[in-house]
């Protein structure tokens, strides 16, 4: 452990777009919350310009989104020049959720690093961030 | 006895907190309460069943979930369904329909006929059921923010058609407080909401006495993370929020209970399910005739869907959710439903193609046509176990209802967000569960077939020109439309909500204007404002 007054990890927690399907996002933000990370969870139908906009305003060190609906492509596509124009590009962008292999690299390509789909550990979600937010 | 020693058994206690015994016989049946809620299916308390012959009379409604592009794409699924025998539609919105948003509304942008059918107007209702025979498919729809749009497309619908609106049968979701715990499709804060579902079974009651306009769901607050007795006991608390609004405007409860209908969950243990059923029939029976004095037989029965079982589907080896489906259709059958439907094999990934579809419809054929479970009512009747567990779990469940009330009820706890605190808490209790092999899940925690990484799934294609398609065609209903009806019509909308009255006239009259979705929420909002999500862990 070390002992010098370190900053806890602050998580955006993102549900994007009109899916109403939360239960795999609160419980990942419980998850996030036993491992010491201060969660900022925004509830439902956020919009890309939310996101961003809470991303900056609470400083926070990752951005996860959790997706259900199949809308995370046209969504993400939004949001990633909003994030860039926040000056975010340096935080960690994660994404979890009903997420089909065959779109993991166009998300990789739209900077979300952390991809998370249905059947993930939550210690391996929690892993990642320990390992990857600055 | 032999002299070896006896192992311990290990303590199980099922997902609602009942500890299962290795044994039961007669003494627990009487420790438990005896059979004086047993009586005969037909028969208040109706633990067999609502009906004397049940199934043999008539097998359940297969009622397989579907919905999705254009409605023109919908109705095609519908005609492919009814050709492979099933007997009833159960149609899925898109997520702008749900929460009242038109096609061409920016939020909808990229979720436009994504997980249902996108309706904007009539026009839209009218092809998705063309063709199709409404006194023969009994047609059920799982929309709740914008329900009572909804149902008035409907009955506009039918009675353009010629259908006597007052014979129609058909069935709404409409259970708005279960949305505010799950699945969160809302639009209007909790009291006009409530309200408003008020406003469909009021005006139902008296225009489409034979449609059902709410089914409330234990469904989903069961995969939010309840328990089975608190799936059950939730929807009931519910169901009277709902009574309570209706009976206020002066209402006897024998006008509309007998047309209110459930949604229920089938995974988990297949014993404690089928047990939940029969224990749920019966106190909803005590609650219809002990607390809201109903006579009528109809008004104390518990309509119900039984179907479903996503929670208990997975990811991993997903054609292992083909062998949990039979299982779930077996619980369902068991258990007395009224209407049954599969989640299909593939649905953890992708809405369900054509023939992950006909699998589950033809799971459940299998079992009338060759598991012999239309052939005798309650066949589990009278067995130690499910005896003794039925009557456990329904103390259960009146405990949960009596704390819930002590609390201050079902409608103060949503609005807090404290009955979403407590299911979410369980939900991960579940997944820690879950992920430690606590609680076993095959292909999840045992018997993991570690080499697999491809997962034979073929994914339904989301066409990007439907949105396109749609937003045209919405476009072209508002310019051929009678633009000084509709706005008189969306005027009176406004009018009815801010005087208090009942809004669904008004709904109605504006709907055969060929208003849309979007428009008629716009009025509603403009008078009952947007909800505001609690957020508390």
């Amino acid at each position: 452990m070390n002992d010098t007054a370190q900053r806890r990890i602050r998580v955006l927690l993102a549900k994007p777009g009109l899916d109403g399907h939360d239960q795999g996002a609160k419980v990942v933000a419980r998850a996030m919350m036993d491992a010491g990370f201060e969660v900022i969870y925004t509830g439902l139908r956020q919009t890309p310009e939310q996101v961003s906009r809470i991303a900056l305003d609470e400083d926070v060190d990752v951005i996860a989104l959790s997706s259900m609906a199949g809308s995370h492509l046209p969504f993400c596509r939004k949001l990633k020049p909003l994030l860039e124009a926040n000056g975010l590009d340096d935080k960690l962008w994660m994404i979890g959720g009903n997420l089909p292999a065959q779109d993991h690299d166009a998300l990789r390509e739209l900077g979300f690093k952390g991809i998370f789909p249905t059947g993930s550990k939550l210690d391996a979600i929690v892993h990642y961030i320990r390992e990857n937010a600055a | 006895m032999n002299d070896r020693a006896q192992p311990t058994l290990k303590r199980v206690i099922n997902e609602s907190g009942l500890e299962v015994q290795p044994l039961y016989t007669a003494e627990d049946v009487a420790a438990s309460g005896g059979d004086a809620m047993i009586g005969q299916p037909g028969e208040y308390p109706f633990t067999r069943g609502i009906h004397r012959e049940m199934y043999r009379k008539q097998p359940w409604t297969m009622r397989q979930y579907a919905g999705f592009g254009n409605p023109s794409d919908t109705n095609q699924r519908f005609k492919y369904l009814i050709a492979n025998g099933q007997t009833g539609l159960n149609v899925a919105f898109d997520l702008p329909t749900q929460i009242g948003l038109d096609s061409d509304d920016p939020l909808a942008q990229g979720e436009i006929g994504r997980v249902g059918m996108s309706v904007d107007t009539l026009r839209d209702f009218e092809i998705a059921f063309d063709g199709i025979d409404l006194d023969k498919i009994t047609v059920s729809m799982t929309i709740n923010g914008a329900a009572a749009i909804a149902i008035a497309m409907y009955l506009a619908m039918a009675e353009k058609r010629g259908y006597d609106v007052k014979q129609l049968r058909g069935t709404a979701q409409n259970d708005i407080l279960k949305e505010f715990i799950g699945r969160g499709t809302w639009i209007f804060p909790v009291e006009p909401s409530i309200k408003l579902v008020g406003d469909t079974i009021e005006y139902c009651a008296e225009h489409a006495p034979k449609y059902s306009p709410v089914s409330v769901c234990g469904y989903h607050i069961r995969e939010s993370g309840a328990t089975p007795a608190e799936e059950m006991a939730y929807a009931f608390c519910i169901a009277r929020a709902y009574a309570d609004e209706v009976i206020a405007r002066g209402l006897h409860v024998d006008e509309f209970a007998g047309r209110l209908s459930y949604n229920f969950n089938i995974f988990g243990n297949l014993f404690e399910q089928v047990c939940k059923f029969r224990a749920g029939r019966s106190l909803w029976a005590k609650i219809m005739k002990e607390e809201y004095k109903a006579e009528k037989p109809g008004s104390m029965w518990l309509r119900m869907i039984a179907a479903g079982g996503g929670g208990g589907l997975t990811f991993e080896q997903p054609e292992l959710n083909i062998v949990r489906g039979a299982y779930y259709a077996l619980i369902s059958a068991l258990s007395g439903t009224q209407t049954m439907a599969l989640c299909s094999y593939d649905e953890a990934y992708t809405i369900p193609t054509e023939y992950s579809a006909r699998i589950s419809l033809r799971t459940m054929q299998i079992l009338i046509a060759e598991m012999g479970l239309t052939e005798t009512v309650d066949p589990l009747g009278g067995s130690y176990y499910v005896e003794t567990m039925t009557n456990q779990m329904r103390e259960k469940m009146e405990q949960i209802i009596a704390e819930t009330d002590a609390q201050g009820g079902i409608v103060k706890l949503v609005s807090e967000g404290a009955i979403q605190a407590k299911v979410s808490a369980q939900a991960y209790k579940m997944q820690r569960d879950i992920e430690s092999g606590e609680f076993p899940k095959v292909g999840v925690n045992c018997y993991r077939n570690d080499q697999e990484d491809e997962h034979p799934v073929e994914f339904h294609p989301y066409n990007e020109d439907d949105a396109r398609v749609q937003i045209e065609s919405l476009n072209r209903v508002r310019a051929e439309r009678d633009a000084e009806r509709v706005t008189r019509a969306l005027a009176a909308v406004c009018d009815a909500a801010r005087a208090g009255a009942n809004v669904m006239p008004a709904i109605v009259e504006a709907v055969k204007a060929y208003a849309s979705v979007g428009e008629i929420t716009q009025e509603l909002v403009k008078v009952f404002g947007r909800y505001q999500e609690p957020i508390r862990f």
